[in-house]
């Protein structure tokens, strides 16, 4: 059974106003248990409309979100239950700290669960360790913390509540690069150990292409396709016709084929490519 | 649902409203309220009602959206109402126990309800046909003169154009820390009272922290541009009287004097 399960969901901004603007239009798809999804889409595609819609943020203009099974808005006072079981982390998540220290804070979302007091203290020591925060840092306030450090005290705040499906809008944007890389293995780890379903929303089409599973791709408020992620990013010319890119080594690949030259164009990282061209090579 | 809150309240439009200077909007403004109160019967109370009415006709905006300016103060201009009715001397009509309605009162609260209501609308009609810009821009030039007092009058209107600008920011960002909050399970929608205001902290102090956070920004690019203060600053768009500006000075004078004579021939009642 998929864990999540979009029918025909439709979304309208400012309905019956003059500012009407439809966001979604008849997106269905199914995201298996323990998935790593990416989602890529140009800028205004509806990317981030969608995520929202998939944790109860946004209630659909029309259509159904499953989760388990069941309709999210079956029990709309019962919302924040699906809230705590799809975890989601907004763009430049470090602007909603608040708490006097770093501990606290990631307890937020705990005790707003309403557990008790040890395991509220098990998952902020876990969460915290996932993410990487030292021990020390646990005790001083959020805003002490450097600017890669509070996002994953606001990262750790989502994984705290551990939730079944983990959604990452943009986890990495305004990072340097090692910090990104960081972040990424750390969420990459979390997901093998935890096991759950995370789903990536992300310009890097690198990034995307290293840790995915499936890919969703998203165009002007529709699912554009939903397929392995060799798959599509195999169809270079297509993605690029919606503003988006494949990873530059992918890109290279489907170049060199163009020329004749027979290589795989579902490579998706550096080391593939570098092999790839090697047997090539020693084939000729 | 913040979103829903709307703040600015100008409303574009080509009304003869519209065209006239800020400036002249803001003093004939003050002068019509100056004689909303001078009115002292109902024949002069009727002249001035007449003319912002036709004043709010000529904006070209609906008269709902005044009505609606309204509704904020419903409930004082209620309330002052039925305090006026149970003042005043004269012929009773009413009375239980101590409290006894006259003749007197019912003028009063009469007066004071269409002094109210009137003030709103007229105080709507600028806001609604002048953006925040020119306003701002016009009170800096009407308080010019205040700088031999050693007042930063240009600072007060950069302040204000600043701050303007940015409410629709920190709306926007509101609504995005809510919704960070609530991703989180924080419930502002269920419980009392002390619970809801206790249930904003998580929402105010990132908002808090992220004002800071943009002034310090925006005053160093500021300073990155060399702006200091008012001292030498020329405008790009010089806005200047024209003779719609002449035309409806001269208007609201006769009807004004009209205020007058009315007060003068007809009886005074309050």
């Amino acid at each position: 059974m998929p864990v999540i399960k979009a029918e025909n969901v439709k979304f309208v901004y400012s309905q019956g106003t003059s500012f009407e603007k439809t966001a979604l239009d008849d997106v269905s798809f199914e995201i298996e248990s323990g998935e790593f999804v990416g989602i890529i889409g140009h800028t205004g595609s509806g990317k981030s409309t969608l995520v929202q819609l998939l944790n109860g943020l946004l209630k659909p203009t029309d259509g159904k979100i499953y989760l388990d099974g069941k309709d999210i808005w079956e029990k709309p006072k019962q919302i924040r239950k699906v809230r705590f079981k799809v975890g989601m982390v907004f763009q430049y998540p470090e602007y909603q700290l608040f708490e006097e220290t770093v501990y606290k804070d990631i307890a937020f979302g705990p005790k707003n669960m309403k557990l008790d007091d040890d395991e509220i203290d098990r998952r902020v020591r876990s969460a915290a360790e996932f993410t990487g925060l030292r021990e020390d840092q646990l005790g001083i306030s959020p805003f002490e913390l450097s600017g890669g450090e509070k996002r994953r005290a606001a990262i750790a705040g989502v994984i705290a509540m551990d939730p079944d499906v983990l959604i990452l809008d943009e986890p990495t944007a305004g990072l340097d690069p090692l910090g990104r890389d960081a972040l990424l293995s750390r969420i990459v780890d979390y997901h093998n150990v935890r096991k759950n379903t995370i789903l990536l929303v992300s310009h890097s089409m690198e990034d995307i292409a290293k840790i995915s599973d499936r890919i969703l791709v998203m165009s002007k408020g529709k699912k554009y396709m939903l397929d392995r992620t060799e798959a599509v990013f195999s169809k270079g010319d297509e993605l690029e016709k919606l503003g988006l890119r494949v990873p530059q080594i992918t890109k290279i690949m489907l170049m060199l084929r163009k020329r004749g030259i027979n290589v795989d164009p579902t490579i998706l990282t550096v080391e593939q490519g570098f092999n790839e061209i090697l047997n090539c090579l020693s084939g000729v | 649902m913040v979103r829903e809150i709307t703040l600015g309240q100008f409303m574009p439009g080509d009304s003869v409203l519209h065209k006239l200077q800020a400036r002249t909007k803001i003093l004939l403004l003050i002068a019509l309220i100056v004689f909303i109160f001078l009115c002292k019967n109902f024949v002069s109370l009727l002249l001035i009602s007449l003319f912002s009415i036709a004043v709010i006709l000529m904006t070209k905006i609906s008269f709902m959206k005044y009505l609606k300016s309204l509704r904020v103060i419903l409930f004082i201009v209620i309330l002052t109402g039925i305090f006026n009715l149970f003042y005043g001397t004269g012929e009773i009509i009413w009375q239980w126990w101590e409290l006894r309605i006259t003749t007197g009162g019912v003028c009063n609260a009469l007066f004071v309800i269409v002094r109210i209501a009137l003030l709103m609308m007229v105080s709507a009609v600028l806001t609604y046909t002048t953006s925040p810009n020119d306003l701002t821009d016009a009170i800096e030039r009407l308080l010019k003169p205040l700088t031999i007092f050693h007042i930063k009058v240009h600072e007060i209107a950069m302040m204000m154009t600043i701050a303007l600008r940015f409410i629709p920011v920190l709306l926007e960002e509101t609504d995005k820390i809510m919704n960070a909050q609530k991703a989180r399970g924080a419930d502002m929608e269920s419980g009392s009272i002390f619970h809801r205001v206790r249930s904003l902290v998580p929402v105010l102090i990132p908002l808090f922290v992220s004002s800071f956070r943009r002034a310090n920004d925006l005053a160093m690019a500021m300073e990155c541009r060399c702006y200091n203060g008012g001292k030498g600053r020329t405008k790009m768009k010089i806005s200047k009287f024209r003779l719609c500006d002449l035309a409806a000075a001269l208007i609201s004078a006769i009807v004004f004097t009209g205020v007058i004579l009315c007060n003068v021939y007809f009886p005074i009642i309050f």
